[in-house]
């Protein structure tokens, strides 16, 4: 259709209009990014000289990247196991940590929303206990569960429930109030109000609370895997600083940041897929 | 194709309705005040009305009169500090599908579809049995007809499976009179349900309301500060003073033949007359907004 367009306004000698390729654009967004890892790249591989080779220089660092990441799946022992173990080992710790402090963050997070009395009754407590950084929980962990691997899942459980907490009961205390007058005038039943009014009204909040405890979880994870050892992506970055593998520790702490990206990115994605126009304002 | 909306009253008949029920909706001395940092806030004041069965009746009045706080009370959204309200003889004491409102800013749930908003409102006051007229609860199948149909009556058959996010302001709008006529109450509450819409769209949707109240016989009451609103859809124009302490300031009733025809009405005397009285009550009688004594 509109190739016989342009051919009757520009005659019989016209081609069909090809859409040139947007140089400009591609240009705007594809280097400013490269660049910004080539200064990376650059001030690694200056301090690596000036520093005498003690921190390797992006070249070695890169060839060691490949051979580790040929079999990241290898066990050769409970303390020498490949990068994907350690990765998904702490994932699993992440998400069951988190998992638990949803389960009861979020009707936590409810109770305190929907009732001025269990509000008052926690605000205090939480306040207090939310700063506290989570690591000072990890031996509290280690005396009740009496074992390394549950004292860090615990650590993750900690510091995970706040945000799940404060968010979801922010998320009931702004639930507007039209809605519930239509909830009151459709004369709607409670499980009704919850499942058709508050749960979808609630949720993008809660969202935004899932994606900072997931963010803050795989902060902590690593440092509470440092101090408890087993397999998981904080321990090997400790076990390769006792072996004295500088690459190794730059290569986790690229790893450790693709992950938290990957994480970031996909909870971005579900939280804006349940967002709705409305909501947002 | 429903037909549950197509018999068309004549003028006869609900006149007669009217007379029958002059007191379907009651209101005896209703007083209203709120609580405020300063002490009570009188908003209403010995408001007496009554609407019969069938009629449209409008409250106009200056913003913050408590045309709205009026409105909340027959909705039962509010209950009043002193005085009774009655809607077919039974006291109002909260909020009901039988007193359905049309919100102003439509309210629609934005996470359901047109569909389902509307759906919501017909499966709560069909989908069980009433046992205090013996009618059995309906099928899925006859609520979503009643869906269906309350949506073709506003005209939106072909949105029904869109969010509200995705229509426009007027469309959502219509979806909120589809909800609230599709409970068949027994009185519709609009509360300036126009007023965020352009005047092109307003003016649409005034004369699509029109001929939805002709046809479902409703009683309507509706709170509007758009002079021309008034005169061309009530039949009793209610008047508010000014807050503080507001009251019934003065009624017209508006005789004008239906169906009435925005066009043809612009050049009638009559019409005039009674846009002149509502205009005069406004910006003369009531021109500046009482001090709080």
């Amino acid at each position: 259709m509109s190739e016989s367009a342009a051919s009757t306004a520009s005659g019989p000698a016209a081609s069909p209009p090809t859409p040139a390729f947007d140089w400009r654009g591609m240009w705007l967004h594809v280097l400013p990014p490269i660049l910004g890892l080539g200064l990376l790249v650059a001030i690694w591989a200056l301090v690596s000289i000036t520093s005498g080779s003690s921190i390797p220089g992006p070249l070695e660092t890169g060839n060691q990247a490949l051979t580790l990441f040929s079999d990241p799946f290898y066990r050769k022992g409970p303390n020498d196991q490949g990068v994907g173990w350690n990765v998904l080992m702490s994932l699993q710790r992440v998400a069951l940590g988190f998992g638990l402090a949803a389960l009861v963050g979020i009707p936590t997070g409810f109770l305190i929303g929907r009732s001025t009395f269990l509000s008052r009754m926690f605000n205090p407590l939480i306040s207090l206990l939310r700063p506290v950084s989570p690591l000072a929980w990890l031996p509290i962990g280690l005396l009740v569960f009496k074992g390394a691997n549950p004292a860090a899942i615990w650590t993750i459980f900690i510091c995970s429930i706040w945000p799940m907490i404060i968010n979801t009961a922010v998320g009931v205390q702004r639930v507007p109030q039209d809605y519930l007058n239509v909830a009151r005038v459709l004369n709607l039943s409670e499980w009704k109000i919850v499942t058709k009014i508050l749960f979808p009204a609630v949720l993008p909040y809660m969202l935004t609370g899932v994606r900072l405890a997931v963010g803050t979880a795989w902060l902590v994870i690593v440092a509470a895997e440092m101090l408890t050892g087993g397999v998981g992506i904080g321990f090997w970055v400790w076990d390769e600083w006792n072996n004295l593998n500088v690459k190794n520790i730059i290569i986790a702490i690229f790893v450790i940041g693709m992950v938290g990206l990957v994480l970031e990115m996909a909870l971005i994605k579900l939280a804006t897929a349940f967002t709705f126009e409305e909501v947002k304002s | 194709m429903n037909t549950r909306w197509q018999s068309h009253r004549s003028v006869s008949d609900v006149a007669e309705t009217m007379a029958l029920h002059p007191k379907f909706l009651d209101i005896q001395g209703v007083e209203q005040s709120f609580k405020t940092a300063k002490g009570w806030f009188p908003a209403l004041r010995n408001i007496n009305l009554s609407v019969a069965r069938g009629e449209f009746v409008t409250l106009i009045g200056h913003s913050g009169c408590g045309k709205s706080t009026l409105l909340n009370l027959i909705a039962g959204l509010a209950l009043p500090t002193q005085g009774t309200l009655l809607c077919a003889n039974r006291e109002i004491s909260g909020p009901g599908p039988e007193r359905a409102v049309v919100f102003q800013n439509h309210s629609l749930l934005p996470w359901l579809t047109c569909f389902e908003n509307v759906y919501l409102g017909v499966e709560r006051v069909f989908g069980a049995a009433k046992k205090s007229i013996g009618a059995p609860a309906e099928t899925k199948t006859q609520l979503r007809e009643r869906t269906d149909a309350a949506l073709a009556l506003v005209g939106l058959t072909a949105a029904a499976h869109k969010r509200p996010g995705e229509i426009s302001g007027g469309m959502k709008q219509r979806v909120g009179i589809a909800r609230a006529l599709a409970m068949e109450p027994k009185v519709l509450l609009m509360d300036e349900p126009f007023g965020a819409l352009d005047a092109l769209t307003r003016a649409k949707l005034q004369d699509e309301l029109l001929d939805i109240v002709t046809r479902t016989q409703s009683t309507v009451v509706m709170v509007t500060h758009d002079v021309d609103e008034a005169v061309l859809l009530s039949d009793r124009i209610v008047m508010l003073t000014n807050g503080p302490a507001a009251t019934i300031g003065d009624i017209v009733q508006v005789h004008l033949d239906r169906p009435r025809s925005r066009v043809s009405l612009a050049e009638n005397p009559q019409y005039l007359g009674y846009r002149k009285a509502v205009i005069d009550f406004l910006y003369t009688r009531q021109s500046h907004v009482e001090k709080v004594a």
